[in-house]
């Protein structure tokens, strides 16, 4: 078994299977969902903050789609739990990579970010956080 | 298992035109079953676009010099071979666009903003691809027609039950039908829509993008108004498309894409526009790639359809019964003799995305995702699906290696 199949299996898999952070969460402050066009995943996230309104005090989601896409939102709801709502929608994608640590192509870098992008529309929906143009596509939605 | 029927088709020596498939991917040696999104293409099809540009490459139709004529001859060649290989009645009622898309487009466009309106309906079926799916639902609704669906069964095959009832929720005026669906390779009942529709006053738009490349295509056969397919799923390279018309209905309509080549005069008052097909052809079209649609379309039919629809038989029968041997596999759609070489399957517990992941691994590519289809999908209940599609150059041993592969994905994900 090659190092990649062996992290794909170690870390993607664990939490795929094991989601964090799973399910919706009731009287939520931020919710947002995304798609990601191209394969038809899907994810919903709810964000509870703290008495001061600007920390993060619980994040749930829910979704479908690929062991990527899922895993990683699951760590993201891991590495944003406890801090600011401010902070949260400056967080680079790329720290968000190396949590997930194994190379991805481009199509499954799409995947892997999709909850981040979901968790900053929702941000800045109930909090006004910028979002950067990278995201902006996540929020529109037009339709015939 | 029933020993599989001798075909034709010298899978070997026709592997040999295909300089990809010494590729390695992943070290292995690509075993490509992606064909339904876009085949591989012959050297015979690069050599003579090569042969082409350096030879008789200018514009098209207006220059007077040597060059211009050769490229025009060229061309104009192409459009003969489209309509030999559809059987349509004239060269003049022959297209070339894009793509399929395009195609389907340019009726949507032209012929609908033109005829529909409230109390009109535009039919198509629920397992459409996008491409002749959502222009009719967009210009429907411009136009405030009804936009109705024939839902599809268990197998994956029209319920024409359901007409009687669309028949009474207005005027039929356009019935959209793919001939073999890309997602589950249906093999469509066109003809019977095409009377019907007919029946009631109504158009008949076939597209036969996935159907072009694997079975006799004879638009006069088919009874239908309207035929779309690209060249990218034939052998050919992508950028070009055919569109066929009957000539009455193409003379009627306005001009989809305005500029040079479509007109006849230009003046400050006013536009007339230029005869078929030229009034649908505005701008410089993809010359080159028209002139090599034309020299795969040669190929295609040299290696013969009636070998290439028997192999793709075997081929997908092979495969439905190996795939079916997996415990938690589900294959979608009808049985292998009501369609062509496509298997849309789902793994039990484990995306399509990560099937396909894993299986490049071992150097196979397969698509994953909804392929265009979403109403399809959510009619299935699946968000998306891996799907295996071959063609004239697919080997069983390639089947061999996808099944290993997917034993593999479900050792992978404990599955």
């Amino acid at each position: 078994m090659s190092e990649l199949e062996q992290m794909y299996r170690e870390v993607i898999l664990d939490h795929y299977k094991n989601p964090r952070g799973h399910g919706a969460i009731e009287g939520a402050h931020a919710h947002a969902e995304g798609q990601n066009p191209l394969c038809g995943d899907e994810v919903s996230i709810f964000v509870r903050f703290g008495d001061d309104g600007e920390t993060i005090d619980d994040v749930g989601f829910e979704g479908r789609g690929c062991a990527i896409s899922q895993a990683a939102t699951s760590m993201l709801t891991e590495m944003v739990k406890g801090r600011k709502a401010a902070d949260v929608a400056a967080l680079p994608k790329e720290d968000l990579l190396e949590e997930i640590g194994i190379p991805l192509t481009p199509i499954r870098l799409k995947c892997a970010i999709l909850g981040l992008g979901v968790l900053k529309v929702a941000l800045h929906r109930a909090k006004g956080t910028p979002l950067p143009a990278e995201w902006q596509g996540l929020a529109d939605d037009l339709t015939i | 298992m029933a020993v599989s029927p001798a075909t034709t088709l010298d899978t070997e020596r026709l592997r040999a035109d295909f300089a990809v498939f010494d590729e390695l991917v992943n070290g292995k040696p690509v075993a490509y079953l992606d064909s339904a999104s876009s085949t591989q293409k012959p050297r015979q099809v690069l050599d003579a676009m090569r042969e082409f540009y350096e030879h008789s490459y200018a514009n098209v139709h207006r220059g007077v010099y040597t060059l211009a004529e050769r490229a025009t001859e060229g061309y104009e060649g192409a459009r003969e071979k489209v309509r030999a290989y559809i059987n349509a009645p004239s060269n003049r009622e022959v297209i070339f666009t894009r793509s399929a898309t395009e195609a389907l487009n340019l009726i949507a466009y032209s012929w609908g903003l033109e005829n529909l309106g409230p109390g009109d309906v535009v039919v198509i079926t629920e397992l459409e691809h996008h491409a002749n799916f959502v222009p009719w639902q967009y210009i429907a609704s411009k136009t405030g027609a009804q936009f109705a669906h024939i839902p599809i069964d268990d197998y994956g095959e029209l319920q024409l039950d359901a007409l009687d009832e669309i028949a009474t929720r207005g005027n039929i005026k356009v019935v959209a039908n793919n001939l073999v669906s890309n997602t589950l390779g249906t093999i469509n009942p066109v003809e019977k829509l095409a009377v019907w529709a007919h029946d009631h006053g109504a158009i008949m738009v076939v597209d036969a993008a996935q159907a072009a490349p694997h079975r006799h295509i004879d638009v006069q056969a088919l009874g239908c108004d309207f035929l779309a397919f690209s060249s990218h799923k034939v052998c050919g390279p992508s950028g070009v498309g055919a569109l066929w018309g009957k000539r009455e209905l193409l003379d009627a309509m306005q001009p989809f894409n305005f500029g040079g080549e479509m007109i006849r005069s230009v003046s400050l008052e006013r536009t007339s526009w230029n005869e078929l097909p030229y009034k649908f052809e505005a701008g410089t079209p993809a010359i080159a790639e028209a002139y090599g649609f034309g020299i795969a379309l040669d190929y295609v039919s040299e290696v013969g359809l009636d070998a290439i629809e028997a192999h793709e038989r075997d081929l997908v029968g092979h495969a439905m019964a190996s795939l079916g041997e997996i415990p938690g596999l589900r294959i979608f759609g009808p049985p292998a003799d009501r369609r062509t070489g496509i298997v849309s399957f789902e793994v039990a517990n484990v995306h399509p995305h990560d099937v396909a992941q894993i299986l490049n691994w071992e150097g196979i590519a397969v698509r994953a995702g909804h392929h265009c289809t979403q109403p399809l999908m959510t009619r299935l209940g699946v968000a998306a699906t891996t799907r295996a599609s071959f063609y004239l150059y697919s080997t069983h041993e390639e089947i061999d290696r996808l099944v290993a592969g997917l034993l593999k994905v479900k050792e992978t994900f404990g599955a």
